[in-house]
């Protein structure tokens, strides 16, 4: 490390570090810390803190309640951020105004795109110096006017003051550094403690956050945790020197729903306890009705509406926000119509039309939308920028009901489709030149039907082996034991050239519509490519004609044949995924977390379209996804997968009303639904721990370690699937 | 940790044994051989029976598997035979040029790094601006110019200026320092500018790709120093790529600077290369394929042991 401090040095005398040793004015600014003197990164104490150093967790307890002050921590005002991009210039947060009270905490929703985020970054000036601009506002943070300070100060303030929790546990960590390290570095920084005070407080917080034998772990590094245990490293790290506010930014978005709401209880206690202010961003109104005093919707780089979490959920002044809450698959209601959708695309924020940015796709627009409405005051006591904000007020507007009920779906029951049997998959995970060195058994024993014509749901949390399941029915890996039945023939041992036939009807929808298409392959290329390969079509002509139908009946313009993947929206790349398994007519479709990389309302739009296709040409899917109201709505049966097992299979309507696993109830109760009066009437969510590793799964029930119910017999034997009533089955000795 | 280093190790020896193979029975595809150069190369009339004489001296008319397990068996006791030529073991004629091959490849190698190091990193964090253009200037400049072309600058510009050119006799670093220097400075330099150039890049570009990383943004977040953030969060990831490109330059510079050994007129081990293959001096030639593919080896196995050091995630496979 000689070579960085050499670098450091040379850094140092260029122009923009000049500022002789910021590291010094820290320590005496803190005064609370021992006087030193520093060598590059290393110091030697010189003299004996003056008082002791303490930090104070729980503070005063007159203090407790939160925002006692009222006073305003934070308030940002009419602030305009632009990006330069080859595209021109994006306006991607404009004239946004936020406040937040002192242990407030405050949700920012919107779909992606909408400016949230950035706002966030804009709080912290994280944004990229290179592109990112900001040509008026005003961000004031507890009295200092941050858009004013120079680096020096802005930096003084970050990770004291504001922290910043991230999206991405798994790589907003250093890889190459202890968690010890970066747990201890803000403390010794900001708050200028000895690697003794900085050890002994780290240790202090990883207990805070929940993270067992936290001494021992102080030494590993990011790899060695789990995602749920990165983002509690992330909110120690937070916590490190007592900031007033917090901004977290989708913080559980990349975790599985359990870990997610052991992650915000706790970041809702803490805030509570220690009155820190919260700024939650997110696009899960489940848990903003949850965990949000106060709701910020943002559209199109523009609050549309602001309000009391309450007011929002149920009287809603603006039709973006009531569009959005109609749109969102529910868990806690039963599925009854078509899944109402905002139709349209938010606008390109390059080139956003003027007036109001939602009237393209607001059923009530009007003459008066083609100019920006105002920010009013709404009769719930928040703020709407709607011109007819007082005819929803008076009840004169409803969000128009979805097209006509679609029918029930009523599989036939005779010989399944695709039957499923004892099919399991172990990868062997080999080391070094010695072999083999253990077995993951990715999937056990798995056994299931799918009819003609229905859905069924596959969830579980990521790693359970649903997407494996989804793998081996395509046959893109080869089970381990087992068989999978397409209309009587075993797809296990097909020969080559029946699996070629095979391929024809069965598809697949991908997760990801950014990844899953070839960049370099335009629209029509890509759907028409099975088309040639399988010589359905006779002729290049023929082929192109067949795509622009295929296009037309999922919804997209033919002329997007001759454009690229990156030049389409993420709803457009998922339609074209659907056309082209659409195209060789396939019976059966595994659509592998189809919708999880859409925003809501989009997300919506295609559920909608996968419903309507099911229904004209008979198809069957089978749904694998992690969200269990999505499953809710488009599932007729249901299958639970936990550590590669089957839990439960039940249908819809009898797992959603009475779940028998306790796995499945505890799925259930932890995701967070969008309704304020249901979540905060529920009790705190007790969820403990983690999922086990699959190269050592718990001996009997899988699911014994975090089972509330678990006894001794449970860790005696596997549990077998029994028919507990008619066609719901589940894997629990206790029901 | 102990375990993977050992088995790498072990795995040297699989490989060593494939490149003998190769490169004994592909020099044997070649029609002529040593003897045919040395006694009739410039034309001389020798009879027939002095060649086959010669031959069978130098073991030339033995069947080649009985060549080959005599070299092998050679090998195995680290004796890498005479050489076919000037009849002196291979060692001894190898071992006079490495001294100074292995001092020019270290001293480009501190070259190269000190002048990338700083210049490649300075480059990422001001990219865009005047001090990035220059460094990028200047490492497209390394690896456009040959370095046997900046040599001749260097000497010409020796020559033109101080009316002085370096020493053509080689003084080993450990008798004369300063005549070891002032002989080996240049080669090193001329060489280093190129290879500086092709670190520098890299640097650069993974230092960037770096600073765009998630976890930089955290640290950032946490009111990290910005020297800081750099030298601790962001320089050591960045230099896992570099350090292969460092490796594999390194282990090229030994065998690799025919031209540049030509300009300096320094006796190396890309002129004594050149030299045996021109002459069809089979053993000598093997003996330094199998030196040059060892170094390879135990460059890339330092560059592994490094990557573990520097990257836990690594270490604890």
């Amino acid at each position: 490390m000689f070579l960085a401090s050499w670098i450091a040095a040379i850094l140092a005398a260029a122009a923009r570090f000049a500022k002789s040793h910021p590291e010094r004015r820290a320590v005496n600014r803190e005064g609370d810390g021992y006087m030193r003197l520093w060598l590059g990164r290393y110091s030697v104490k010189i003299a004996e803190p003056m008082s002791e150093g303490t930090i104070v967790y729980d503070r005063p307890a007159g203090e407790e309640t939160r925002g006692s002050d009222g006073r305003e921590l934070l308030s940002v005002t009419d602030l305009h951020v632009q990006f330069e991009t080859s595209g021109g210039v994006v306006r991607a947060v404009e004239g946004l105004s936020l406040r937040v009270r002192r242990g407030e905490i405050v949700a920012v929703v919107g779909e992606s795109g909408s400016g949230k985020s950035v706002t966030a970054l804009s709080i912290m000036r994280l944004l990229p110096r290179h592109t990112a601009r900001i040509p008026s506002g005003r961000i004031v943070f507890d009295g200092k006017s941050l858009l004013d300070l120079d680096d020096e100060g802005m930096r003084e303030i970050r990770g004291r003051d504001v922290s910043m929790i991230f999206q991405e546990p798994m790589t907003s960590l250093n890889p190459i550094l202890t968690i010890g390290l970066q747990i201890t570095e803000p403390l010794q920084i900001h708050l200028g403690m000895d690697d003794g005070a900085a050890r002994a407080r780290a240790v202090e917080l990883m207990r805070l956050v929940g993270i067992p034998d936290a001494e021992r772990r102080l030494t590993q590094y990011p790899h060695q945790f789990s995602g749920g245990m990165r983002q509690r490293v992330m909110i120690a790290i937070g916590l490190a020197c007592n900031p007033k506010l917090i901004i977290a930014d989708e913080p559980t978005t990349a975790l599985d729903v359990t870990i997610q709401a052991q992650i915000l209880e706790l970041m809702r206690d803490l805030s509570r306890r220690l009155d820190i202010a919260l700024i939650i961003i997110t696009h899960n109104l489940g848990i903003v009705a949850r965990y949000a005093d106060r709701v910020v919707v943002m559209y199109a780089a523009r609050r549309v509406e602001e309000g009391p979490a309450e007011a929002i959920f149920h009287r809603p002044r603006h039709p973006y926000t009531m569009g959005l809450l109609r749109s969102v698959p529910r868990l806690d209601r039963p599925r009854g119509e078509k899944l109402e959708t905002i139709e349209g695309l938010p606008p390109n924020l390059a080139h956003a039309p003027p007036g109001c940015r939602f009237a393209p796709r607001c059923p009530h627009a009007i003459a008066a939308c083609v100019s920006e409405p105002p920010l009013v005051a709404t009769d719930t006591g928040g703020l709407s920028a709607c011109w007819r904000a007082d005819e929803i007020a008076a009840g004169k507007i409803a969000w128009p009901a979805a097209g006509a009920a679609a029918p029930a779906v009523t599989p036939d029951r005779g010989a399944p489709l695709l039957a499923v049997r004892g099919l399991t998959k172990h990868f062997a995970v080999r080391s070094g030149l010695r072999g083999v060195r253990g077995l993951v058994r990715a999937v056990e024993d798995v056994s299931f039907d799918v009819h003609a014509g229905e859905t069924v749901g596959l969830v579980g949390e990521s790693g359970c082996g649903k997407t494996t399941v989804g793998r081996l029915i395509l046959r893109l890996e080869d089970p381990t034991a087992g068989e999978v039945r397409l209309d009587g023939e075993d797809l296990v041992t097909a020969s080559a050239a029946e699996l070629t036939a095979m391929r024809r009807r069965v598809q697949v929808i991908f997760q990801d519509p950014y990844s899953s298409l070839n960049p370099r392959m335009t629209v029509g290329q890509i759907v028409g490519e099975p088309l040639s390969v399988y010589r359905i079509e006779p002729n290049a002509a023929a082929v192109r004609e067949r795509v622009a139908r295929l296009l037309g009946q999922v919804g997209l313009r033919p002329e997007l044949a001759g454009r690229y993947p990156h030049q389409l929206s993420g709803g457009q790349r998922q339609r074209v995924g659907i056309a082209r398994a659409l195209a060789m007519e396939p019976r059966f479709i595994v659509c592998d977390e189809a919708v999880s990389a859409l925003d809501v309302s989009i997300q919506g739009q295609i559920i909608n379209l996968l419903e309507e296709l099911q229904r004209s040409y008979d198809l069957a899917y089978l749904f694998i996804a992690h969200d269990l109201a999505v499953v809710r709505h488009i599932a007729s049966r249901v299958v639970v997968m936990y550590l590669g097992r089957v839990m439960e299979i039940a249908d819809r309507d009898a797992i959603y009303r009475e779940p028998l696993h306790p796995y499945t109830r505890l799925l259930l109760d932890a995701a967070p639904v969008p309704d304020p009066t249901v979540e905060k009437a529920r009790a705190p969510r007790l969820i403990q721990g983690e999922l086990p590793s699959a190269l050592a799964p718990p001996a009997g029930c899988v699911f014994h370690t975090r089972c509330p119910m678990a006894d001794a017999d449970c860790r005696a034997a596997v549990p077998a699937l029994r028919e507990v009533r008619p066609g719901h089955l589940a894997a629990c000795i206790k029901v | 940790m102990l375990r993977y280093t050992v088995s790498r190790i072990l795995l040297v020896i699989p490989t060593l044994i494939g490149v003998a193979i190769l490169v004994f029975f592909m020099l044997r595809v070649v029609p002529g051989d040593v003897v045919e150069v040395k006694l009739r190369g410039d034309g001389g009339n020798v009879s027939q029976e002095t060649i086959e004489q010669e031959r069978r001296r130098l073991g030339l008319d033995k069947p080649l598997l009985a060549q080959f397990g005599d070299w092998m068996v050679g090998v195995a006791t680290l004796d890498l035979g005479t050489s076919m030529w000037t009849d002196r073991p291979v060692i001894e004629e190898i071992g006079l040029r490495l001294e100074l091959s292995l001092q020019v490849a270290i001293m480009a190698t501190i070259v190269a790094v000190l002048i990338a190091l700083p210049l490649g990193t300075l480059a990422a964090l001001f990219r865009d601006t005047w001090i990035d253009y220059v460094v990028r200037l200047l490492s497209i400049g390394g690896l456009a110019i040959p370095s046997f072309w900046f040599g001749m600058l260097i000497m010409l510009t020796l020559l033109q200026l101080f009316g002085w050119l370096p020493p053509i006799t080689f003084t080993p670093l450990y008798v004369d320092p300063m005549a070891n220097l002032a002989q080996l400075v240049w080669p090193a330099l001329a060489v280093g500018y190129r290879y500086a150039a092709v670190v520098a890049r890299m640097i650069r570009s993974s230092l960037l790709e770096v600073m765009s990383e998630d976890y930089i943004r955290t640290a950032r977040a946490k009111g990290v120093f910005e020297k800081l953030v750099v030298s601790r969060h962001a320089l050591r990831n960045a230099l896992l790529p570099t350090i292969t490109v460092i490796g594999l330059e390194f282990a090229f510079l030994i065998g690799g600077l025919v031209v540049t050994e030509q300009v300096f007129n320094l006796n190396g081990i890309g002129k004594l290369f050149v030299q045996s293959v021109s002459r069809n001096d089979f053993t000598l030639i093997q003996g330094m394929v199998m030196l040059i593919a060892l170094f390879y080896v135990l460059v890339n196995l330092a560059v592994d042991l490094l990557y573990a050091a520097l990257d836990p995630r690594i270490r604890y496979r």
